[in-house]
């Protein structure tokens, strides 16, 4: 980011172009509107901390595991650089952030995956931090809100990121035979091995409008079927007709119906 | 080049799939249909079988063997009613207190919109976290290809054994050389395949597996009655521990899964 650059994001007067209707926002309209694109209504991608601000109480968030960062086992080409290119561009040791907060004054366990960080693809790292999540959150009776986004398993990482949804699914399923609410919000986009495990197993799943959330990639469905896919093919809206998530919400009221669905199960 | 070696002999054509283990290893088989939701997804064949005197649980991915079969088999490619029987199997196991063996075979789950309508992820995710609920042993054999999160679905097991030809991986190499390199050329899938790590030998390093399984295809009735006998001595292994313990056994096995670095912790 150059000089005249970081002068404008922090004035709130850059310019952010919307990839749906390419209209033009300034930062200081984005954070008012929650990030959503004042003209088409798209929600934009959030960072981890972004999101925390907009779902969590004032200064309740306190984060939890950090330290644990990624390592080159197999050597795989590209994948140091690709670590070091992320953990510069987002500041974050890997592609979920965990910890316990209060939305709405309800206390819970928080995980929330950043786009912004190799697409959140789930190597060790976001394995064993949501794995610790879950352990920690039945040790301490304490609800899940999750915040979900990745672009799958993280291939760098071989069969040790597909092991990653087993042990992950492990830590949620003794949460929940704890008698503990898991509560899943499905956010742009949330792909792959992360839907076909943790993302699908909330007891309740809500989703961000729009949000891309899907198994197999489109391109290779379309591959696959030799047709065209509708448009809303795999979107938070398709789900929802397909009966694979309970209910879609605005992010503006997000915040809200999270603490109102806490405080049922407090 | 090697792992793309292993990579064609695990999808070679001749290849014994998962019908021909169960005729071979089990007695009195008695299959099972359907999902009791949707419909019967032949991808996936299960039931009822002796091993040795023992009632189990089977399910195994089943590819077919010639046009017709492949066609109706959908190459071994379940759709999430597929995987939906199978769990309605394996909590029916759980019931009567059977083992569970799982034969796993699948370039991966069927990507086609159809599968994503009825909710594919949803359905590997619940097969999964069922799974790993399960108070009855579960031991998964991968016979041919492990593709994926289409083959975990069946193999949240509590030991899982593998052929010395077969594979088991994160992506298809094909997937992940299109991903890498953009296109994926024989040279790219095989450089691909190597640094995936897919084969048995590798599982094993992980832990991934516990152990590899010598292949015999030339006398393959001797072949599979050492699987018999090696599948018996686990079950006898697990069935000396109760309930909760095979849970915890099963929890910990995945639980250990994870290569990192940890600030202030001690060098793995």
């Amino acid at each position: 980011m150059g000089f005249m650059d970081m002068i404008q994001k922090i004035s709130g007067s850059a310019k952010i172009t919307c990839k749906k209707c390419e209209y033009e926002a300034t930062e200081y309209e984005l954070v008012k509107n929650s990030y959503i694109c004042p003209n088409c209504g798209f929600a934009y991608r959030l960072s981890g901390h972004d999101r925390i601000s907009l779902m969590c109480d004032k200064r309740s968030f306190s984060e939890l595991f950090t330290g644990l960062t990624s390592k080159n086992f197999l050597d795989f080409p590209n994948y140091q650089e690709k670590l070091d290119k992320a953990r510069t561009s987002t500041g974050e040791e890997d592609a979920v952030i965990c910890g316990t907060a209060k939305i709405g004054g309800k206390s819970c366990a928080i995980f929330v995956m950043d786009s912004k960080f190799m697409m959140a693809s789930m190597g060790s790292v976001v394995g064993e931090k949501i794995t610790r999540l879950f352990e920690y959150a039945t040790e301490n009776k304490l609800a899940v809100v999750g915040f979900t986004a990745s672009g799958g398993a993280r291939m760098q990482e071989g069969i040790i990121s597909l092991m990653q949804m087993a042990k992950v699914s492990g830590a949620v399923k003794n949460h929940s035979n704890a008698g503990l609410l898991y509560l899943t919000i499905l956010t742009d986009p949330t792909t792959g091995g992360v839907t076909a495990s943790f993302a699908m197993q909330g007891d309740i799943i809500l989703a961000e409008p729009k949000a891309l959330v899907g198994f197999a990639g489109r391109r290779v469905v379309e591959q696959t079927t030799k047709s065209q896919l509708p448009d809303n093919f795999q979107s938070a809206e398709f789900l929802l007709e397909h009966g694979f998530v309970d209910a879609i919400v605005p992010r503006p009221e997000l915040k809200e119906k999270i603490a109102q669905i806490l405080a049922m199960h407090a | 080049m090697v792992s793309y070696e292993k990579l064609k002999t695990a999808r070679k054509n001749g290849r014994p799939t998962g019908g021909a283990y169960i005729e071979n290893i089990f007695d009195q088989v008695i299959e099972l249909h359907g999902d009791r939701r949707f419909g019967d997804d032949l991808a996936i064949y299960g039931g009822l079988a002796y091993l040795d005197k023992r009632p189990v649980t089977f399910l195994a991915m089943e590819k077919g063997v010639d046009l017709p079969s492949r066609l109706a088999r959908n190459f071994g490619c379940p759709k999430p009613e597929g995987y939906r029987k199978a769990l309605r199997l394996m909590k029916q196991a759980e019931k009567f207190h059977r083992p569970v063996i799982c034969f796993v075979d699948t370039l991966g789950a069927y990507p086609g919109a159809d599968a994503e309508e009825r909710g594919q992820g949803q359905a590997i995710a619940e097969s999964i976290m069922e799974m790993m609920g399960l108070h009855t042993p579960v031991i998964s054999v991968v016979i041919g290809e492990g593709g994926s999160g289409g083959a975990l679905a069946l193999a949240a097991a509590n030991k899982v054994f593998i052929l010395e030809n077969a594979v088991y991986s994160v992506i298809s190499p094909e997937g992940c050389a299109s991903i890498l390199w953009k296109e994926s050329t024989q040279e790219n899938v095989a450089k691909a395949a190597d640094c995936l790590h897919i084969t048995a030998d590798d599982m094993k390093n992980f832990g991934v597996a516990e152990a590899v399984i010598p292949e015999n295809f030339e006398d393959f009735p001797k072949m599979c009655s050492g699987i018999r006998k090696m599948l018996s001595d686990t079950i006898d292994e697990l069935s000396a521990l109760s309930e909760d313990q095979i849970l915890e056994q099963r929890y910990d096995r995945f639980r250990k899964f994870g290569i990192f670095d940890e600030k202030g912790a001690k060098k793995k």
